[in-house]
């Protein structure tokens, strides 16, 4: 009986922890946003935050953030598309025409994922200037396509594969075409797979830094990671303005995570664990 | 399998191969060709002159490089160490049965869900030296005793590595949760019937059954940790004197803020073929699995 208690307080006492960990440092964070100016770097702090909006009101209108954002929107709105579009095929060709070459293009296409960012950046930005697509849209879109295909790819090989072959062949027989069975049988049974590519896609082009600080130096055209990081202000570092910022661009992904967290972690291990 | 299929199957592949080797293959190619040559962005007239090894050679003995090397091997040691750790502190506590474990999932995926870059952010806050949180929950109102975190080389780099643990501790967790998740509970009912005490259950059977999940996910995190560079960028720059100064920021710092294409070519390429060393161990791991569900 004893033992049972002490058991059961420790668990209570780990999940504690663990959320502890996993949270404060952001809800303090982000709590800041809410203080008027001044309570900010107030030591002892004030635990409680007022409500202060003022800082919601100055990132808007002086930094801009809306700007940003629409811009983060746009960028990681299309990448995540085009990736789950050409996932798509790709997949299906490797998991339902498999042919002597499927299993090392995978491995290759694998392989393009571990890659640093670093090896690729210099090339990849001439040949963007070449192009005039320093400061555009595609020129940062594509670049972050490459960068999630090889997941995209490798998730929808392993969840195409499990769906029975018979589905398809049945329609074939009713005089379907290859692609007219990829998009009437294939593609719908696939809808928890394409959604979970979906969502990590968007995650990774939504936060990316890296590449977006080469590619886009126009601030017009800056994602709202860049925005973050160069934040400046007159004097003193803009707390407030960052962190409310920061809640801004992480609220869409906290949601994401709350409502999908089954897909995202059946994607994550997809990796690792599954085949 | 008739021609039409065979000419479908390139088809569909074409768009993602095409994109994987303009903006991935070619480029990494590229940073080799450039890592032999002599090339700086903001003097074009000079051209691009073919020096051979010189880069390589001018790499091995600057200093700067080699403290970066080592700063860098310093931090994905412990990162990774402690990300493996704490993952499977999280790990264990997530797989027991109780009310609310999937609001407590969703709690540790927030860290991982959260961009770098306001983690960043959030953790220079955090380590401030006049009003940041860290100070004072180790010295309450004591302002005199304050550390510069961020200020001193060693303890910028534990700030770095702190950082990066809060951050990427929750994916290591979900990794080897998923190889918990596979172990048939019938092997811990019966050690209980034998008489095998918790340690013993955890050390006989857990341990041996997730190292699989383990070894992926210290993979993982090894070559996720090499291209450090959001973490250093926002909290440090870099410094103080090159104490934060990891691979990634250098090259950038190389190639894009001195100009030195060429030179810093030569950096990325040395990353990238440690980059490769790992990830050619990481699908000969993983990508084993994947051929023997085919086969």
């Amino acid at each position: 009986m004893m033992e049972k208690v002490v058991r059961k307080g420790l668990l209570v006492l780990g999940v504690l922890a663990a959320g502890a960990f996993s949270l404060a440092p952001f809800l303090w964070f982000v709590s800041t946003a809410f203080k008027p100016p001044g309570a900010v770097t107030a030591i002892p702090p004030e635990w409680i935050p007022s409500g202060s909006l003022a800082f919601f009101h100055s990132a808007i209108t002086r930094y801009h953030i809306f700007h940003y954002l629409l811009n983060s929107a746009i960028v990681a709105a299309t990448a995540t598309l085009v990736t789950v579009s050409l996932g798509a095929l790709a997949g299906y060709a490797l998991a339902r025409l498999p042919r002597r070459w499927s299993q090392i293009i995978l491995m290759a296409i694998l392989a393009c994922a571990m890659f640093p960012q670093i090896a690729i950046a210099g090339p990849v930005w001439q040949f963007l200037r070449m192009l005039g697509w320093l400061n555009a849209y595609q020129g940062l879109i594509l670049p972050y396509v490459a960068l999630t295909l090889p997941l995209a790819v490798w998730i929808l090989t392993l969840f195409f594969r499990e769906l029975p072959q018979e589905l398809e062949a049945a329609a074939l027989v009713d005089g379907c075409t290859r692609l007219g069975a990829l998009a009437r049988v294939i593609l719908p049974l696939s809808a928890p797979g394409l959604f979970t590519t979906a969502i990590l896609t968007f995650i990774y082009a939504w936060n990316e830094f890296f590449l977006a600080l080469l590619i886009m130096t126009d601030p017009s055209k800056q994602t709202m990671p860049v925005g973050i990081a160069l934040f400046q202000g007159e004097y003193t570092i803009p707390w407030g303005e960052i962190a409310a910022a920061s809640l801004i661009t992480t609220a869409p992904l906290v949601i994401l995570v709350l409502l999908f967290q089954h897909r995202i972690v059946a994607g994550l291990s997809a990796g690792s664990i599954k085949g | 399998m008739n021609t039409s299929d065979r000419r479908l199957y390139w088809i569909l592949l074409f768009p993602s191969l095409a994109i994987l080797i303009l903006f991935i293959a070619a480029p990494v190619g590229q940073s080799f060709f450039l890592s032999l040559h002599r090339m700086i962005i903001g003097l074009p007239h000079l051209g691009v002159s073919f020096v051979g090894l010189q880069n390589y050679g001018d790499l091995f003995n600057d200093p700067v490089a080699r403290h970066s090397l080592w700063i860098t091997l310093i931090f994905v040691g412990t990162t990774t160490f402690f990300e493996l750790l704490i993952g499977l502190l999280l790990a264990l506590l997530m797989h027991r049965q109780f009310p609310g474990r999937g609001g407590l999932r969703a709690c540790i995926l927030i860290p991982w869900a959260i961009p770098t870059v306001v983690s960043a952010q959030m953790w220079r806050f955090l380590f401030n030296d006049a009003y940041g949180m860290v100070n004072y929950a180790l010295f309450g109102p004591e302002v005199s005793q304050y550390i510069p975190w961020l200020a001193i080389p060693s303890t910028a780099l534990v700030s770095l590595i702190v950082a990066d643990v809060w951050k990427t501790a929750s994916f290591a967790a979900l990794l080897i949760l998923a190889g918990l998740q596979v172990i048939p509970d019938q092997l811990y009912e019966s050690a209980r019937v034998d008489g095998a005490g918790p340690w013993q259950r955890f050390w006989h059977i857990t341990w041996p059954l997730i190292r699989p999940a383990l070894l992926v996910a210290l993979l993982f995190r090894t070559i996720d940790a090499f291209r450090v560079f959001d973490l250093a960028f926002v909290m440090t720059q870099g410094g103080p004197a090159d104490a934060t100064n990891v691979l990634q920021l250098y090259g950038y710092k190389k190639m894009f803020v001195e100009g030195w294409m060429g030179y810093g070519s030569a950096i990325s390429v040395c990353v990238f073929v440690m980059a490769l060393c790992l990830a050619l161990v990481y699908v000969r791991v993983v990508g084993r699995r994947l051929l023997e569900a085919e086969a």
